[in-house]
C-alpha cells in the first residue's frame, strides 16, 4: 500500500467524518445544557430530504442548505417543546422524532417527485462542488509525482466541500464557545446544575431552548451535507445510523469537542477502509465484505459497552427542570 | 433612609390551593442584625423566603426593602434589591471551579477571562474583610461542606447582596464549621449587613441572633427579642403547647449483650469505608454513633441492615454468628433473627414515595402470615394493621391510602418508625431518626426509642445530631474515616470532647493523616 493510497482513505475518512462530526458537536450543545438527544438521526435525514428537495426544485444549493437546516430547528423545537416546556420524557421524543422523519420524508418525497420516495439525482449548480485550494490544481497523475507534502496538501487537505471545511471550523469554535465565552459557562450550568443557574437568576428554559436550536441547526448542516454533498439527492434512510454512531462518538469523546473531532475521524476512517477493502485475505481467512461494512458498528457496540473508560454524562442530562423551594 | 428597616413585610399571604401556606405575615428586620425565624416543617417559613427571593408571587402584601416598596417577581429582581439566598441544598455546579460558581449569573460581558480576573481580585478583598478563606480554583466537589457553604455566602457577597437569607445552613456543618460559620455572621453584622437565619435548632437562635420570629401554621406568632426569651418558651411558641425538649430518661439497666460487632470492613467503589469497626450493644441500652456524616455510619446500618455486604470482620447476635457477606446476607434474614431498621433516609431506603401508605407499612413484613391468605396478599389486614398504627403513632393525616411522597418529613418518618418498631424487635437500628422532622414529632419518637429501651430492647443510634446523641444515649461511640475513635459516657463528656473527637482529634494523636 504506498502512501498515496493511505493518503486517499485519509481522504475519505473526512469526508465520511464530517456529517458524524456536525451531527455530533450538535449532540454535544444540547446534552451539555442537559438535554439528551436520540433524534439526532431523524433530524439529519429530515435536513437530507429537504435540503435535496429544495436544491432541486430552487436549483440554487443554498436555498436546500437554508430548507434542510430550517427543517431541523423546527423538529429541534418540537424536542424542546417536549423536553423543556413541558416536561416529557427526552427519549421518547427523540424516538418519535426518528420515526416523525424516516416515514414522512419518504411520504411527501413520493408526493411531490414520484420516484419511489427518493428525489430527483441534482445537478451539479444544486450542490457543493469541491473547493480546490489555490495550487492545488493537479491531475491525479501529476499529484504522485509531488513530494509527500504535497500530496498531503493536494489530496487531503484540498478538494473538500465548505461543508466539510465548516464542519472542521467549528471544533475549536465549539470549544472556544464553550470555555472562553458567558454563554458557554451558563450552557454548562444548565446540564449540571439548573437549580444553580435558576438562582443566579438567569433562565433555565432559555438557555436549554439556544442549546436546542443550535443543536438543530448543525443537524441540519449535517443532513443536508449527505444530500447535497456527499451524495446527489436524498434516498430513503440515508442517514443510516449516522445519528446513533454521532451519538456514540459523544459518548466515546466524553462530551468534549476536540474529542468528538477525533473519535468522528476514527469512525470515518472505519467506514472508509470498509469501503475500500471489501475482501480482505488475511493468511487462509477471507475476511468478508459485510464485516468491513460493519466495522463502525461494531465500534460503536464496544464503545457504548463502555470499554473505553467511564464516560460521566452532565448529571442533570435527561431530566426536566422543575423549580422548587 | 439609614433608619429604615432593611427588611419590611406587610400582610404577606400566600395560598397553595386550599392550603394557606402563608397568612398576613407582617415583619421588619433592622438593618445590621441577625433575625431569626423559627417553626416547625409546613409552618411556613420557606415560602415565605421564596416569596422574598422571587421563587413564589405572594397573593397579597407589600414588601419594603431599606424602606422602599419593592416588586420581586423573579431571583434576578431580589439579587438587584441586594437579597441573597443561602439554600439549605447548596446551588452550586458541583465540577466547577469556585469562581466560576461565583460569577455565574453575574458575569462582566461575553468574554470569560475578564470576568473571571475580576473575581479574582474581588474575591481576595471579599476573603480577607469577611474571614472567608477559600481557594478561587478548587473544584467544588473537592471541597468540604463547610468550604461549600462559604462559596455560596461568597457568591452572594459578590453580588452586593446586603440582605443574606440563610436556610437550616448549619444541618450539614460539624460543631466546629457551624462555629467558625456563625464567626462569619457575625463578622457580617459588624460589616452592617443583614441576615436572616431560618433554622429549627433553638440553641442556634439563642447563641447567633438579635430578634427571633416564630411561625406557626402559615402565621406569624411572635416575634421577640432574642435576649428577652428562652428556648422553651419559643419551642411552646412553635408548636403551641409545652414541649419536653430534653427527653427525661431512666438509668439504662443494661442486660447481656444482644449485638456484637468485630473488626467489620467495608469497601465500597474501591474505598475502605469501614475500616475495622467493634462494638457491642446491650439489651436496655442505647449506644449512640456520633460523627459527621460519611464518616462510615451510613455503611455500619446498612450492612448491619443487610442492605450492603461486609468485606471482612463478624457480627454475632445473641452468641450467634450471623453471615454478613453471603446470599443470605439482606433485610429480611435480619427481620427473622429480630432486628429492625429504621433506615437514614425515609424516602429513599424508608419508604417508596409513591406507594401508599398501607403499602408501605407492609415492606420488609409482607410474608408475614397476618398479612396473608395463602397465596395472595390480605390488603384489607394491611391496611387495617395501618389505619391502627397510624392512630397509635399519631400519624397525621391517619389516612393509609394517601401516597408516602404526600406526607410531611415528620409523618413519613413516623410512618417508618410505626412499621419498624411495633413489633418490638430485640435490636433496633435507627438511623438519623429525626432528620428534616418537627419538634412535636422529634419529642414523640425520641419518646418511642426510649420506651423500646425500658422495655429491655438493645437500640443502636446513629445520628448526626449531637444534641440528639447526648441527650439518647446510655453510651457514646465516635466514629472518623470508618473508625470508632473513642467511646464516652453523656454524663462524662462535653460537646467540645465530642466535636474533637468527630473531627478525629484524639489527646494522643490528630487522625485523618489524608
Amino acid at each position: 500500500m504506498d502512501f498515496l493510497t493511505v493518503l486517499q482513505i485519509l481522504d475519505s475518512s473526512i469526508r465520511l467524518a464530517t456529517p458524524l462530526l456536525l451531527a455530533c458537536l450538535a449532540g454535544l450543545f444540547s446534552e451539555r445544557a442537559g438535554i439528551f438527544d436520540i433524534g439526532l438521526e431523524g433530524k439529519m435525514l429530515a435536513a437530507a430530504f429537504f435540503s435535496a428537495a429544495f436544491a432541486f426544485t430552487s436549483g440554487s444549493v443554498w436555498v436546500g442548505l437554508f430548507a434542510g437546516v430550517g427543517a431541523s430547528v423546527f423538529l429541534s423545537g418540537l424536542h424542546g417543546a417536549a423536553s423543556i416546556t413541558f416536561r416529557g420524557n427526552q427519549l421518547i421524543s427523540g424516538v418519535a422524532i426518528n420515526f416523525l422523519a424516516a416515514g414522512l420524508t419518504v411520504v411527501i418525497a413520493q408526493t411531490w417527485f414520484s420516484q419511489g420516495g427518493r428525489t430527483p439525482q441534482l445537478p451539479s449548480e444544486a450542490r457543493f462542488g469541491n473547493i480546490v485550494l489555490p495550487g492545488a490544481e493537479s491531475t491525479i497523475r501529476e499529484i504522485a509525482q509531488l513530494g509527500p507534502l504535497g500530496q498531503i496538501y493536494s489530496e487531503l487537505i484540498s478538494g473538500h466541500s465548505i461543508l466539510v471545511y465548516i464542519a472542521f471550523l467549528i471544533v475549536p469554535l465549539t470549544w472556544w464557545v464553550l470555555f472562553r465565552t458567558r454563554f458557554g459557562l451558563r450552557l454548562r450550568a444548565v446540564g449540571e446544575n439548573p437549580a444553580a443557574v435558576d438562582t443566579a437568576g438567569i433562565s433555565v428554559v432559555g438557555m436549554r431552548y439556544a442549546a436546542v436550536i443550535i443543536c438543530g441547526v448543525l443537524c441540519g448542516l449535517a443532513g443536508a451535507y449527505l444530500a447535497t454533498a456527499l451524495n446527489a439527492g436524498f434516498v430513503k434512510d440515508m442517514s443510516a445510523g449516522r445519528g446513533y454512531i454521532a451519538l456514540a462518538a459523544l459518548i466515546f469523546a466524553k462530551w468534549r469537542p476536540w474529542y468528538a473531532l477525533m473519535a468522528c475521524l476514527l469512525f470515518g476512517f472505519f467506514d472508509a477502509v470498509g469501503n475500500r477493502f471489501q475482501n480482505i485475505t488475511v493468511g487462509e481467512i477471507v475476511v468478508p465484505v459485510q464485516f468491513m461494512q460493519a466495522l463502525p458498528y461494531i465500534l460503536v457496540v464496544i464503545v457504548l459497552a463502555g470499554l473505553v473508560g467511564r464516560a460521566i454524562p452532565p448529571r442533570a442530562g435527561g431530566e426536566p427542570y422543575v423549580k422548587e423551594r | 433612609m439609614t433608619d429604615a428597616a432593611a427588611i419590611e413585610l406587610r400582610g404577606i399571604s400566600k395560598a397553595f390551593g386550599p392550603v394557606q401556606a402563608n397568612k398576613d405575615i407582617s415583619m421588619s428586620v433592622k438593618r445590621g442584625t441577625i433575625h431569626g425565624i423559627v417553626g416547625e416543617n409546613g409552618a411556613g417559613k420557606s415560602t415565605l423566603m421564596s416569596i422574598l427571593y422571587g421563587f413564589y408571587k405572594a397573593d397579597r402584601g407589600e414588601i419594603f426593602i431599606n424602606g422602599q416598596k419593592t416588586e420581586i417577581p423573579d431571583s434576578q429582581a431580589a439579587i438587584r434589591a441586594g437579597i441573597g439566598m443561602v439554600h439549605q441544598h447548596f446551588k452550586l455546579v458541583e465540577n466547577f471551579t469556585v469562581v466560576e460558581n461565583v460569577i455565574l449569573g453575574a458575569e462582566d460581558g461575553a468574554m470569560l477571562n475578564p470576568s473571571i480576573a475580576k473575581a479574582r481580585r474581588t474575591l481576595k478583598e471579599l476573603s480577607e474583610e469577611y474571614g472567608l478563606k477559600v481557594d478561587p480554583d478548587a473544584i467544588i466537589e473537592d471541597l468540604s461542606v463547610g468550604h461549600q457553604q462559604r462559596v455560596e455566602i461568597l457568591k452572594q457577597l459578590y453580588r452586593h447582596a446586603d440582605i443574606l437569607i440563610l436556610d437550616e445552613p448549619t444541618g450539614v456543618l460539624t460543631p466546629a464549621e457551624a462555629d467558625q460559620l456563625f464567626r462569619i455572621l457575625e463578622r457580617l453584622r459588624e460589616e452592617g449587613k443583614t441576615i436572616v437565619l431560618i433554622t429549627h435548632k433553638l440553641r442556634e437562635i439563642m447563641e447567633i441572633t438579635d430578634t427571633v420570629s416564630v411561625m406557626r401554621r402559615g402565621e406569624m406568632t411572635n416575634t421577640v427579642a432574642t435576649a428577652s426569651t428562652s428556648p422553651a418558651e419559643l419551642a411552646e411558641m412553635m408548636v403551641g403547647r409545652k414541649v419536653l425538649l430534653r427527653v427525661e430518661k431512666s438509668p439504662a439497666k443494661p442486660g447481656d449483650v444482644m449485638l456484637k460487632v468485630d473488626d467489620l470492613r467495608v469497601v465500597r467503589d474501591g474505598v475502605e469505608r469501614l475500616k475495622g469497626v467493634s462494638l457491642h450493644v446491650r439489651a436496655g441500652e442505647i449506644l449512640g454513633i456520633a460523627g459527621v456524616a460519611g464518616n462510615g455510619q451510613t455503611e455500619l446500618l446498612e450492612v448491619l441492615g443487610g442492605m450492603i455486604p461486609a468485606t471482612g470482620g463478624t457480627v454475632t447476635v445473641r452468641n450467634e454468628q450471623i453471615d454478613v457477606s453471603g446470599k443470605h446476607s439482606n433485610g429480611q434474614t435480619r427481620r427473622a433473627r429480630g432486628i429492625g431498621h429504621v433506615p437514614e433516609d425515609r424516602q429513599d431506603e424508608g419508604l417508596i414515595m409513591p406507594f401508599e401508605a398501607w403499602e408501605n407499612t407492609a415492606f420488609g413484613y409482607h410474608k408475614d402470615p397476618k398479612y396473608n391468605h395463602g397465596m395472595l396478599m390480605d390488603n384489607a389486614a394491611i391496611k387495617a394493621d395501618c389505619a391502627d398504627k397510624m392512630e397509635r403513632y399519631d400519624v397525621r393525616p391517619p389516612n393509609p391510602r394517601l401516597p408516602a411522597r404526600n406526607f410531611s418529613g415528620g409523618n413519613q418518618q413516623k410512618i417508618v418508625v410505626a412499621r419498624e418498631m411495633d413489633r418490638a424487635p430485640d435490636i433496633l437500628l435507627v438511623g438519623q431518626p429525626t432528620r428534616g422532622v418537627d419538634i412535636g414529632a422529634i419529642e414523640f419518637i425520641h419518646k418511642e426509642i426510649l420506651r423500646l429501651r425500658d422495655e429491655g430492647k438493645a437500640i443502636l443510634l446513629v445520628s448526626v445530631e449531637l444534641d440528639e446523641i447526648m441527650g439518647l444515649s446510655d453510651r457514646i461511640a465516635v466514629m472518623f474515616d470508618g473508625k470508632i475513635m473513642g467511646e464516652r459516657l453523656p454524663s462524662e463528656t462535653n460537646e467540645n470532647e465530642l466535636g474533637l473527637l468527630m473531627a478525629g482529634v484524639t489527646e494522643t494523636r490528630v487522625g485523618g493523616a489524608a
